[in-house]
């Protein structure tokens, strides 16, 4: 290296033609951002558009590169309408839908409860708050465990209220191959609308007193208030909060396995198990990977317009 | 976003005025609901302190009638994981044994790249953060495919490097495995919590410190670090508790005797031999709930944060 003249002036005052010390620390930082972005192009937009590939092969125990154009995508839209018998497919949509509108809507409306009924200034907040939210620490292969012993028939609920004298009480939801989602639903609703209402709550206390005043005094009444003038102001949170929860739902795999002890027979089937299933076990990689692009681009059309705003909007 | 909670009521405003019913009203259903939350927790302690005939005889609501500690006992040292019945003792140190260094990693590398993404912007640096971001929320069955067969011949070369130099340098290595894939995945929400966190710090500081000379590391540990302390502990809190919480992965990558804690505690609640005993599933359980529990306890507030911090970013 060619000795060069050290610049007397401190450092951040740059020498207009750009010296090598320059150089050398304005390259520092993108060496330390580098390895994690290369980690991330090739983990995640690397393996995406890898399963991509593979959807369009005919790959069965082991990935191959035998091309077979969209037959797999063919096949699953046919199995989107059979009904009778239902293909897994189409049982693992119509549960998805299910389990994903009961999950969202039971969480929205209980997360709200929470929310306003914790925030009229009442005492004791500091200890209801931390056990609507305790669920959340748990992983979903706890609460799915708690859940499927509570509500079994022979030990749980149904057992309890027998023992309480209403023995016509019947309730076996969880053993039931139909209703076994709904249970799934439960439990999903008991771990995460305490996040909700944490959302929710996080909101109202955002809000400005000084319209709730004006609101008072104007003679408004409190539930008029609410409906009028607080839920309006809160309408990006709902967003946030569907967002976030039907993500969730898209996602969530543990939970229907814990709950229901192994989706016997596929009963309780989501295109998260569904995937996993014909990839890992039925030998059929290709039509796994092909419900796995499916998925991926259900949360892409949920999520990217979303982040992108909320990008957006942070730098107005 | 400061350090206080992020719940806390700082609103000037008259207190609500409700009539007392009003009030009894809301009391009571705010307790209902608490009992409602709190019912599962219950039923999973009760029942893993009482003897197993007491559980399928007896009502789950009741007190434990001859108090034991004995399913505990078993559930940790001596129930059968798949065909070993050594309880589950081996695998909640295999999940340690994972969770700590993936935290310590993708803690300190979002860290960095949250103040580079703030304090060293670069043309494009928004959509590095874009594509960072949407890679928390993939859903991971569109990566597994290519992480197995990519975790396949990383555990072939292990085996190459085995025989040739009598180590695989953790090749192979199904801790090692797991490690890596949670750093991965759990790289855009560090860097999401750091970048949001940098970027209030004020930039004027990090300026002065140019001006004195201070080059790119020296300026992160002497001027960001010391003010970081609660960005680090939601951080640590939100990652510790994702990544000992995961069931997919662990499924998927780790097998046998190398599973995480959660695996193992699916396996053992899911046998299909013998009589289910459910006081020590019950226990089990609870094993694997309290690591995460207690830090939820310990540091709540910050536990509150990092969800938040992970759902709106606004």
């Amino acid at each position: 290296m060619t000795t060069t003249v050290e610049p007397i002036v401190a450092p951040a005052v740059r020498s207009p033609h750009g010296g090598l010390r320059d150089r050398l620390r304005d390259l520092v930082p993108k060496l330390v951002l580098a390895p994690s972005f290369a980690l991330v192009l090739f983990f995640v937009y690397g393996f995406n558009l890898w399963t991509v590939l593979l959807s369009f092969t005919n790959s069965k125990a082991f990935p191959n590169l035998n091309f077979i154009g969209f037959a797999n995508y063919q096949k699953l839209w046919n199995w989107t309408f059979q009904t009778d018998p239902p293909s897994n497919w189409y049982t693992a949509l119509v549960n998805m839908g299910l389990f994903g509108g009961l999950y969202v809507v039971f969480c929205l409306a209980l997360g709200l409860t929470l929310a306003i009924l914790l925030d009229q200034k009442i005492r004791g907040e500091g200890i209801l708050r931390p056990i609507y939210l305790y669920p959340l620490a748990l992983s979903f292969i706890v609460t799915g465990t708690a859940w499927k012993l509570f509500l079994d028939p022979r030990l749980g609920l149904e057992k309890a209220v027998h023992d309480l004298g209403w023995s016509s009480f019947h309730f076996d939801w969880v053993v039931n191959p139909r209703m076994m989602i709904y249970c799934v639903a439960i439990a999903g609703v008991w771990q995460t609308s305490g996040f909700v209402m944490a959302m929710f709550l996080a909101a109202l206390r955002g809000i400005d007193g000084e319209i709730l005043k004006a609101a008072q005094i104007d003679g408004a009444s409190a539930y008029a208030t609410y409906r009028r003038i607080v839920i309006p102001i809160m309408r990006p949170v709902f967003l946030s909060a569907i967002i976030v929860l039907a993500h969730m739902a898209i996602k969530s795999y543990d939970l229907v396995l814990s709950v229901t002890g192994k989706n016997p027979g596929g009963a309780a089937e989501l295109p998260s198990t569904f995937m996993y299933s014909y990839t890992f076990t039925r030998s059929q990689m290709a039509v796994g990977s092909t419900s796995a692009v499916i998925m991926l681009m259900t949360i892409a059309a949920i999520m990217i317009p979303y982040l992108y705003s909320e990008l957006r909007e942070k730098h107005r | 976003m400061t350090a206080t909670d992020v719940l806390s009521d700082s609103r000037v405003r008259e207190p609500a005025r409700h009539s007392t019913t009003t009030r009894l009203v809301i009391y009571g259903l705010l307790v209902l609901f608490a009992l409602v939350y709190l019912l599962p927790l219950v039923v999973m302690v009760m029942t893993s302190l009482k003897p197993l005939d007491e559980v399928t005889g007896g009502n789950m609501f009741y007190w434990p009638h001859d108090l034991t500690f004995a399913p505990w006992a078993e559930a940790w040292g001596t129930t059968c994981v798949g065909l070993t019945c050594a309880g589950i003792k081996g695998y909640f140190w295999n999940s340690i044994k994972m969770v700590v260094p993936a935290v310590i990693i993708s803690t300190l590398l979002g860290a960095l790249n949250g103040y580079v993404l703030t304090k060293w912007r670069f043309p494009g640096h928004k959509l590095v953060f874009g594509m960072m971001l949407f890679a928390c929320f993939i859903p991971f069955q569109s990566v597994l495919i290519p992480m197995a067969t990519i975790l396949g011949k990383l555990g072939e070369f292990g085996r190459t490097l085995t025989d040739t130099i009598g180590v695989s340098l953790g090749f192979g290595n199904p801790t090692v495995n797991l490690v890596l894939v949670h750093v991965v995945y759990g790289l855009g929400f560090t860097t999401l919590f750091f970048r949001n966190y940098y970027e209030t710090f004020p930039t004027e500081l990090v300026k002065a410190a140019m001006i004195d000379g201070a080059g790119f590391f020296q300026i992160f540990r002497r001027v960001l670090l010391p003010n970081s302390a609660p960005i680090f502990i939601v951080t640590v809190i939100y990652q510790f508790t994702n990544i000992w919480n995961d069931f997919l992965f662990g499924a998927t990558f780790a097998a046998g005797e190398a599973s995480p804690m959660t695996v193992a505690l699916y396996n053992v609640v899911n046998t299909s031999t013998g009589v289910i005993e459910y006081n020590v599933n019950m226990a089990a359980a609870i094993i694997a709930a309290a690591p995460t529990l207690l830090v939820y306890l310990l540091a709540g507030r910050y536990f509150v944060r990092g969800l938040m911090a992970g759902a709106v970013k606004g």
